[in-house]
């Protein structure tokens, strides 16, 4: 399965990637509607570090702690992808307080969310991956 | 390779898996008391509220116990084991015989002497059918008034379980705040005042005696002791919970234990004890599982860790709180707790972002005597680990 992956050097601080996450996330088809003067939620972060910056988003780990932790059974990973079923999620945020990288977060609907690799949102594909000017973020 | 699980909650369901991961072919025997398919615990609140129901409660698929090709004897109790002979002896009369034993037996609540008591009808809150029963009673009582014992984390979900079908809830506890094992003063003030505006009176500091209340219906949410009873009866040792080392073994012989009947030394806290929390319950039995099934695992790292709501408010906890208190200046209540150079515990209520990172940073012991605690309080990434761990998580091959 693949993977998202950073290269640091790269990437620019530019944050599109975040604002690409949120948009393809949103449900809206209008860029504007979705994202204008609207708190964004990414699933993906660009952290900065002194001269550094790199993004990070759900690393879909084997041994994911998210998924031993969650206490509805939400969370599985299937086909290599990690998913939270909202349909079960009670939204008591263990998995935000287990992910070892941040990686998950509340989402707007009380639910947790977290990167699903764009499998079934508006993008169909990463994309963060297909819109990072530089290519800092990829798919392999 | 014959299997037998006692129990079937979390800590069987992560056997089950941790075996399967390992042994495609062994067959597995689930003993659980209750007659129901697995399900999350802690999720009895919300069902109550409305908030999920009884078939969204299922922790694993309904095909779970057919495609990992367990046998579920549901209702019925493990009356002994035989280490000896190898073998558990069922309350329905059957004795099973078992290669590895996994013992999952969970916690029971815990009733403390209180006076009076004897004379009330009154509930628990642990159990699906604890649930039902307080949902049962609360129908035959219009606006009815109900008696909390416990301000801990059971007391208030049963609180705002329930709040919405009943006329009023006192909630009293000897401890002198809300939630006394995972808030400190400050951060249980702001939980509390958050819960009286939902109505909810509170009697703290004060000793419980149902006498001295007028009340129709009666809770008794005083926390809950492991189920320790069979391992005992077998051999072995035994202390508040079933002793494991980190390979989820007890001392007895092809014996395991998961879950909130063990007890165990953690690394991180460099203490031996039973913390019961649903992921530890997971990851226990599903290394129990691993090993059982002759793979390899161990978990070593247990710590106390809490994520909790209360009507819309959100408190994410881990670790002890020692050390020197440093809140961010951006948040209603963001708390982390440093000494010696290391994180040891954080109390955030709200914004809780990216806590897990937090958490993994007490559990990793890293040194972050070179890092700004006030920036540090405010937010944290993954700056914060060596830089050959980031290159490892985040970078592909090259």
């Amino acid at each position: 399965m693949k993977k998202i992956y950073v290269q640091e050097e790269w990437c620019l601080k530019c944050r599109l990637c975040e604002y690409i996450c949120a948009y393809a996330n949103s449900g809206f088809e209008d860029i504007a509607a979705a994202l204008k003067d609207k708190p964004i939620r990414p699933r993906i972060t660009v952290e900065e570090s002194g001269k550094i910056s790199y993004a990070v988003s759900c690393r879909h780990c084997d041994e994911p702690s998210c998924v031993k932790g969650c206490i509805a059974g939400a969370i599985s990973k299937v086909d290599g992808i990690v998913k939270i079923d909202k349909n079960k999620c009670v939204g008591c945020f263990t998995c935000v307080l287990s992910c070892p990288y941040g990686a998950v977060a509340a989402g707007p609907d009380g639910a947790a969310m977290k990167c699903e690799l764009c499998v079934e949102n508006s993008g169909g594909s990463p994309m963060c991956v297909k819109y990072c000017p530089n290519r800092a973020i990829i798919l392999e | 390779m014959d299997y037998v699980i006692i129990g079937n909650s979390i800590a069987a369901a992560g056997c089950i898996e941790g075996i399967r991961r390992a042994d495609q072919n062994g067959k597995i025997t689930v003993v659980g008391a209750e007659p129901y398919h697995v399900y999350g615990r802690p999720l009895i609140s919300y069902l109550l509220e409305g908030k999920t129901d009884l078939e969204r409660i299922k922790y694993r698929p309904a095909d779970f116990y057919e495609k990992n090709c367990c046998t579920l004897v549901k209702g019925e109790r493990a009356l002994k084991i035989d280490a000896q002979k190898k073998r558990v002896t069922l309350s329905g009369g059957a004795v099973l015989p078992y290669d590895r034993l996994a013992i999952a037996t969970g916690s029971r609540p815990f009733v403390p002497r209180i006076p009076n008591l004897e004379k009330y009808e009154y509930h628990t809150f642990m159990t699906l059918d604890d649930a039902l029963k307080l949902q049962e009673k609360i129908k035959t009582v219009p606006n009815a008034r109900v008696l909390i014992f416990g301000a801990g984390l059971i007391g208030l979900k049963c609180a705002e379980a329930i709040h919405k079908s009943v006329g009023e809830i006192t909630v009293a506890d000897m401890a002198d705040r809300v939630l006394p094992s995972i808030l400190d003063h400050d951060g249980a003030e702001i939980i509390k005042k958050h819960l009286e505006g939902y109505g909810l009176k509170f009697l703290l500091s004060t000793a419980a005696n149902p006498d001295s209340f007028d009340f129709d219906i009666l809770c008794v949410c005083t926390g809950v002791v492991p189920e320790t009873e069979l391992a005992k009866e077998c051999g072995a040792e035994v202390g508040r919970g079933i002793f494991v080392d980190g390979k989820s073994k007890t001392t007895v012989k092809d014996i395991y234990a998961a879950g909130d009947c063990t007890e165990s030394y953690s690394e991180v806290t460099g203490k031996r004890a039973a913390i019961p929390i649903l992921p530890n319950a997971y990851i226990q039995g599903e290394t129990a599982g691993i090993n059982m099934a002759g793979g390899i695992a161990s978990f070593d790292s247990a710590l106390p860790m809490n994520a909790i709501g209360f009507f819309g408010k959100h408190i994410l906890t881990a670790g002890v709180y020692e050390g020197e208190a440093v809140r961010a200046k951006s948040s209603e209540y963001r708390k982390i707790f440093v000494k010696d150079g290391k994180l040891k515990g954080f109390i955030f209520i709200d914004d809780f972002k990216r806590a897990g990172i937090y958490t993994a940073l007490i559990r990793d012991g890293g040194d972050i005597s070179g890092v700004d605690i006030d920036g540090l309080a405010e937010n944290a990434g993954l700056n914060l680990f060596p830089k050959n761990f980031r290159d490892e998580v985040l970078r592909a091959k090259n």
